[in-house]
């Protein structure tokens, strides 16, 4: 009762909040726009982009038949280019077998082991990034779209309290430089405003695809603060708020990123 | 007799963040400067070019998230530059710079940082004199 509450306060306030940036004109932008011009061409160009080789085999294993059950993802969703048309920017969301808020990534999880009958793929495999990617890239352009939920609703909320609290022998939150710094320079990076629109991202640094929580983690073990594990809830009461915040915002997946 | 005693509770506040605008030695020995240098420009150890720039020309990408570090010694005395080191929170709560001697207060630190202040003493003691020697 006190969750639904506070979930409905918090609603209020982020409708408010978006009412008021529109009117005072969105300042909101993609971390693409605080690249320079050599990397938005790298993400901008198919044929330069790396996170496109995930996406050619996240395409083969579209129409790839796996698990007890024989099937593929194409056995039921047909042509991703028309069914997961804008999936990616409503993430997480909650799961109609379950009941249960997820990710991207774990309803992806949930088709392999519910109607695949296949084993769940490993956090951050190729094949999970692939796949990711892939849909992803079907939701290019399109505006992020969380559900409206209350169970997401109190996700959102506790990934609201994540955000702002300071964490890590540094003592800094998410908050301190995404919300109060953004632009600034944290060595020779700019600090970009976080939001999730190029998610799974092909990070430079990394040398490698790599999702949403993966970038959590980097900044959480910045701050010198445990990080939580892979399957923590933490992550996707963040990931909930971030979509959240970053509402309206088109999705400009998969990005590159330094 | 209410009223003056509610302008006393005003301004206890003030009285007690101008006893603790500065801090003694945390080592009673002075610092070394050249030490201290070494530390700030140390991205792992000071971490301090990550906010702020320095002058430090060898190295690049400074940041600006904080102020620069040059003329630290004219703006302020050692003893206030080192409690602005030990944990800046004492002067402004909502301050982004980390508590470099402090180990209560924190949340959820990694297990390999537990119980440890980011700098010993001497390493305080050296970036402050470091600091103190930036005159303008």
């Amino acid at each position: 009762m006190r969750s639904l509450r506070l979930a409905a306060v918090l609603l209020a306030v982020f409708t408010g909040s978006l009412a008021l940036a529109l009117a005072q004109g969105d300042s909101r932008h993609s971390g693409y726009q605080d690249m320079g011009p050599a990397l938005r061409k790298m993400q901008d160009d198919d044929t330069a982009n790396p996170a496109m080789l995930f996406v050619q085999s996240g395409e083969a294993l579209w129409s790839q038949k796996a698990g007890a059950a024989g099937k593929s993802c194409a056995d039921c969703h047909q042509h991703a280019t028309v069914s997961m048309k804008g999936v990616a920017a409503r993430y997480p969301a909650v799961a109609g077998e379950t009941g249960e808020p997820v990710d991207l990534e774990g309803r992806i999880n949930l088709c392999r082991t519910n109607h695949q009958q296949a084993p769940a793929l490993a956090t951050e495999s190729d094949e999970l990034l692939g796949l990711s990617a892939y849909v992803a890239l079907q939701s290019r352009g399109q505006p992020i779209a969380p559900p409206n939920d209350v169970q997401l609703a109190a996700l959102r909320a506790k990934g609201a309290e994540i955000f702002r609290q300071r964490q890590g022998q540094l003592n800094l939150s998410c908050a301190n430089c995404h919300d109060d710094n953004p632009g600034k320079k944290l060595a020779g990076a700019t600090i970009p405003q976080g939001h999730p629109t190029g998610y799974p991202i092909y990070r430079l640094e990394w040398q490698a695809l790599g999702s949403l929580k993966r970038r959590l983690r980097n900044c959480v073990v910045g701050t010198r603060a445990e990080a939580w594990p892979f399957d923590a809830a933490e992550y996707l009461a963040l990931e909930s708020y971030l979509m959240e915040r970053a509402r309206g915002m088109a999705m400009d997946a998969p990005g590159v990123r330094p | 007799m209410k009223r003056m005693l509610c302008a006393l509770l005003l301004l206890l506040p003030g009285l007690a963040s101008a006893q603790q605008d500065s801090m003694p030695s945390l080592t009673g020995k002075p610092g070394d400067p050249t030490r201290g240098r070494a530390i700030v420009a140390n991205r792992s150890v000071g971490l301090c070019l990550l906010c702020h720039s320095a002058p430090i020309p060898e190295e690049r990408f400074q940041g600006n998230l904080a102020p620069n570090l040059a003329g630290s010694g004219s703006r302020a005395t050692p003893d206030q530059l080192r409690l602005r080191v030990v944990d800046a929170a004492r002067l402004n709560p909502d301050t982004i710079m980390p508590p470099y001697y402090r180990v209560d207060g924190l949340t959820r630190v990694a297990r390999n940082f537990q119980g440890k202040t980011i700098l010993t003493a001497g390493q305080i003691e050296d970036v402050v004199a470091y600091l103190a020697s930036l005159k303008e």
